[in-house]
Order: C-alpha cells, then sequence, then structure tokens
C-alpha cells in the first residue's frame, strides 16, 4: 500500500517514539504541578508556624491509649441513651420538615420558569439559598442556643434552617427541569397561573421532592447527633458530657449506637428513595 | 343476559401517584401522624426563656447588619488564614490518599481482597461525622490547625475514593481491552486507559471537596481545631455579636466564591 502523500506546510521530521502528550502539554503539566506542590508547602509552613510538634510525636501512644481506655465499650450504658436517642431522631424528623416547608416556597421562587420576577425575587431567593447552604448546621445550632437557649427547639430550628437551603437548591433545579409541553397542555385548557402549578408542575416534581426530602432526612440524622456538642440536646449532649468526665467506655457505646443510627437511617432513606425513583 | 352498566364517576378525580393503594396510603398516612403527635408531646420547650431569648436575636440580627470587621481584625484575619491553609493541604493529601484507594475500590481493577479492604477504608470514613473525628484528633494531636487537617484529610478519603471507584467501575471496558491488547501491563493500562477516562471527573470531585473542606473548616473549629471556626466560637462565647456577623458574612462570601469559581472551572475542564 502506498502512504499517502505529506502535505506541504506538515513538519519535515517527526518523533520517532509516540508518546502520550506534546512537548507543549508536557511543560505545562509539569508547571502545573510545581505551582501545586510550591503552594502546597507554603500553606504547610504558614499552617504549622504554631505546632507544638512535641504533642504530634506523641500522637501513636495516645492514641493506643485513648484506644485502651474505650475498649470494651461499656454495655450498661445503653439503656440511658434510648431517650437522647429518641431526641436524636426527633430533632432530624422535625427539622427536615420544617425545612422542606420553607423550602418549597423559595424554590418556586428561585426556578426561573415559576418565579414572578427574574428581576426582583429570583435573586433573592438565591441569596436565601446560599446563606442557608453555606452555613453549617452546628454553627446555626451555636447561634440558636445562644438565642433560644439549650434544648430540642435550637436543634430542629438549626436543621430546618440548614436543610432550606439544600433542598431548594435541589427542588428548583428539578423544576426547572419539567417538561414545558406539559405546562402548555394544561394552560391550553384555560388553567390560571395556580392551576398550572398545581396540575403541571407539581405533579411532575413529586417524586423529586420526596427523594430530596428523604436524602435530606438522612443527612440531617448525622448532623444531628453532633448538634448536642453545642447544647442542642440529642445523643451529642451524652457525647459531651461524657467527653467531659472522660468516661471513655460511654463514649464508646455513644459513638457505636451513633454508627448503627446512621447506618440504619441510610438503609431507610435509600429503600425510599429506590421505591420512588 | 343483561348486563347493568358500570357506574361511572361523572367527576375526574386526580389519580394517587405514589401509594396506589388505599389501606396503604391510610396506613402511612396514619403512622406519620402517631409519630408527630409522639414527637411534639416529648418536646418540651421553655417559652420563657426563648422570649428572655429575642433580645438577644435583635442584636444578633442588628450585628449582622452592622458587621465589626475591625476590632478582632487580627483574629479573624488569623482563623481565615488558618482555615485557607488547612483547606488547601487536606485537599491536596486527602486526594493523594484517595487515589489509591479509589483504585483499590474497583472491581473491574484489582482483586476481591483489595477491593474489599479499600471498600472498607472508604465505609468507615464516610460513617464518622467530622466533628467527631476532630474531638479525638485534637485529643491526640492538640489544639490547632494540625488536628483540623488530619481531619479534613481522613474525612475526603471516604468522599473522593468512592465516587472515584464508582466511577472508574464504570468507564468503558473497550478502550481498556484495545490497550491491553497492545501487550500493556497493569500500570500502562491504568494510565493510558484508565487514568485519561476519569481525570476530568477527578478533577471536578477535589475541586468540589476544596470548597466542602472549606465550610467544614469553619465548624470542626468548634471543638478545638483551629480556623476561622474557633475565631466564630470566641465571638459568640464572648457575646461580640457584631464581630460574630462579620466573621458568618466572610465565611459566605468565601463559600460562594468557592462554589462559583469551582463549578466555572468544571466546567472550563469537561
Amino acid at each position: 500500500m502506498k502512504p499517502t502523500p505529506v502535505t506541504p506546510d506538515a513538519p519535515t521530521t517527526y518523533a520517532d517514539v509516540w508518546t502520550f502528550r506534546t512537548p507543549r502539554a508536557r511543560l505545562a503539566l509539569w508547571f502545573g504541578w510545581l505551582a501545586l506542590v510550591a503552594l502546597f508547602v507554603y500553606c504547610w509552613q504558614v499552617m504549622n508556624a504554631d505546632t507544638m510538634w512535641v504533642f504530634v510525636a506523641d500522637a501513636p501512644s495516645q492514641a493506643a491509649d485513648l484506644g485502651s481506655r474505650m475498649w470494651p465499650p461499656s454495655m450498661a450504658y445503653l439503656p440511658e441513651l434510648m431517650a437522647p436517642l429518641w431526641d436524636t431522631i426527633n430533632i432530624a424528623t422535625l427539622g427536615t420538615l420544617g425545612g422542606v416547608i420553607m423550602a418549597v416556597p423559595v424554590a418556586f421562587l428561585a426556578a426561573r420558569n415559576t418565579t414572578p420576577s427574574r428581576i426582583w425575587i429570583r435573586p433573592v431567593a438565591l441569596l436565601v439559598i446560599v446563606t442557608s447552604r453555606s452555613i453549617n448546621s452546628l454553627i446555626w445550632a451555636l447561634l440558636l442556643v445562644a438565642i433560644l437557649g439549650p434544648g430540642l427547639l435550637a436543634g430542629v430550628v438549626a436543621i430546618a434552617l440548614r436543610s432550606i437551603g439544600f433542598v431548594g437548591k435541589l427542588l428548583y433545579e428539578s423544576i426547572e427541569e419539567t417538561d414545558s409541553r406539559q405546562v402548555e397542555a394544561i394552560s391550553a385548557t384555560g388553567a390560571s397561573a395556580a392551576q398550572r402549578l398545581d396540575y403541571a408542575i407539581v405533579p411532575q416534581v413529586m417524586p423529586a421532592f420526596w427523594a430530596i426530602a428523604m436524602f435530606r432526612w438522612d443527612i440531617n440524622i448525622r448532623e444531628s447527633t453532633i448538634l448536642g456538642l453545642v447544647g442542642a440536646g440529642g445523643i451529642g449532649l451524652k457525647l459531651q458530657s461524657s467527653i467531659n468526665v472522660l468516661a471513655w467506655p460511654q463514649v464508646a457505646t455513644i459513638l457505636l449506637a451513633i454508627l448503627a443510627t446512621v447506618l440504619v437511617s441510610e438503609w431507610i432513606s435509600a429503600r425510599v428513595r429506590h421505591a420512588i425513583m | 343476559m343483561s348486563v347493568s352498566a358500570p357506574v361511572y364517576p361523572t367527576r375526574w378525580r386526580r389519580p394517587a401517584r405514589m401509594l396506589r393503594d388505599r389501606r396503604w396510603r391510610l396506613l402511612v398516612q396514619g403512622a406519620a401522624l402517631a409519630y408527630l403527635v409522639l414527637a411534639l408531646g416529648s418536646f418540651e420547650v421553655e417559652w420563657s426563656r426563648v422570649v428572655e431569648g429575642l433580645s438577644r436575636a435583635q442584636r444578633f440580627a442588628h450585628g449582622f447588619l452592622q458587621p465589626d470587621f475591625i476590632s478582632r481584625w487580627s483574629d479573624i484575619r488569623q482563623g481565615l488564614i488558618e482555615s485557607l491553609t488547612m483547606t488547601l493541604t487536606a485537599t491536596v493529601v486527602g486526594v493523594a490518599i484517595s487515589v489509591p484507594i479509589g483504585i483499590g475500590g474497583a472491581r473491574n481493577l484489582v482483586p476481591a481482597s483489595v477491593y474489599g479492604l479499600c471498600r472498607a477504608i472508604i465505609a468507615v470514613s464516610r460513617s464518622l461525622q467530622e466533628v467527631i473525628i476532630a474531638i479525638f484528633l485534637v485529643a491526640m494531636f492538640g489544639f490547632g490547625p494540625l488536628a483540623g487537617f488530619v481531619t479534613l484529610s481522613f474525612a475526603s478519603i471516604g468522599f473522593i475514593a468512592k465516587l472515584l471507584a464508582d466511577d472508574i467501575e464504570e468507564i468503558d471496558p473497550r478502550q481498556v481491552e484495545a490497550i491491553r491488547a497492545t501487550g500493556a501491563g497493569w500500570w500502562q493500562v491504568l494510565h493510558y486507559a484508565i487514568q485519561p477516562q476519569v481525570m476530568p471527573r477527578l478533577i471536578g470531585l477535589s475541586l468540589y471537596r476544596l470548597d466542602i473542606n472549606f465550610r467544614e473548616s469553619a465548624v470542626i473549629g468548634i471543638v478545638g481545631a483551629g480556623g476561622i471556626g474557633a475565631t466564630l466560637n470566641t465571638a459568640i462565647d464572648r457575646y461580640e455579636y457584631d464581630s460574630a456577623g462579620a466573621i458568618l458574612l466572610i465565611v459566605i462570601a468565601i463559600v460562594m466564591l468557592a462554589e462559583y469559581g469551582s463549578s466555572y472551572l468544571r466546567r472550563f475542564l469537561q
């Protein structure tokens, strides 16, 4: 077979060996890595300017010591954990409920196809979503414990405020993805704006809505287990008090209880989402 | 034989979408109602304390509207530097550790024993909350950003390694076959067939994790792992709500910037 003729503007010499990248790409890649490593080293220096390496050096022995103190977990402490565990589940569930109730209107105001005003109302709704998303529920709890006093209420409100952003964002994205032909079909029957929402958009986002709510509930169970650390009720309070009195076997029991709750809630949420979708 | 005509409803009713069986629906609704009654029954709210707190809420709202960046600026600056450096180093180290674990967690590349081990590491890292890990690491390493760095690195492993492993399992097997047909060894298959397919996703995941790590770095400071969270905790403990408002505004601004920046970069890379 005859080779194809070489076009005049092609390079006259070729590399004998095939390479993965062109020399230019290799150089760029190399400089990229160099920059990353330099940045890493610089950050490491800044971060560890005040680190006491003496404490770090005995970390393995500390860990072994801690482990030996925690084992075996104190099973006698388990019955005492049931009430705080119930509180934790309530914080997560009621918080999710409150968050979802507040998130639904925000999502409809933020979605491009349902917002009453793209210039005025949509940015406000997006701001609400971003604010709620960027502050962790533990920080919300910290603020709310200062305002509402320690207890379950602060935890529920913290979880609810944090959930608005998550549920709102995912829900408004799924509202924007709805099929516009169904909306058109409903409006062709002479439906008002409210009826369009009710009969064309809501049925389309309903499965996504339940899946998002279940997903958030699962995350909220995780987060509510630690809210007690700042005084917002639940099993975290027991964790905090056990750590404060250095009752390590109790800490181990609490961690196991948290782990079991998280696994069960993850399983339930996955099953429900699987059934819905 | 005459068949009586069935009675059709004259009005349209919206069909149930999820639980089609009426009995199931009633059962689920009843259970939800019973749970709500029970949950609200075990709920104690001290309303007098709430009313007392309203003035604080007002002061906090005031602090948020008139944030004070100046008077605690050196603390805020220190906290921010700790948070940002901790975020970057933890993401780099977390990604560096997660890549081998993610490769080991892909069933199409490794034998079952390695797979089991790597998936176990991923499961442990994912099921523990950052804050709980931080409590223990602060006890081990002492207060300060190093404990935060180790916490975030550990938490990054579960996230990146799991998504990377899932991604590798879903790659196009024909490309692997083509490279293997040239006589390539395991490492060469990894380099020439797998790496080009998963690299864009890995970069996207790393940027996303960078974003998450910054948010988390604002939290783990509350239990003593350094960063802006420690500064925030101090400000709230001192009832300096105007400084706390300033810190929260800075956190929100950086998170927004990081989110837009990383989503822009991810779109650019993919």
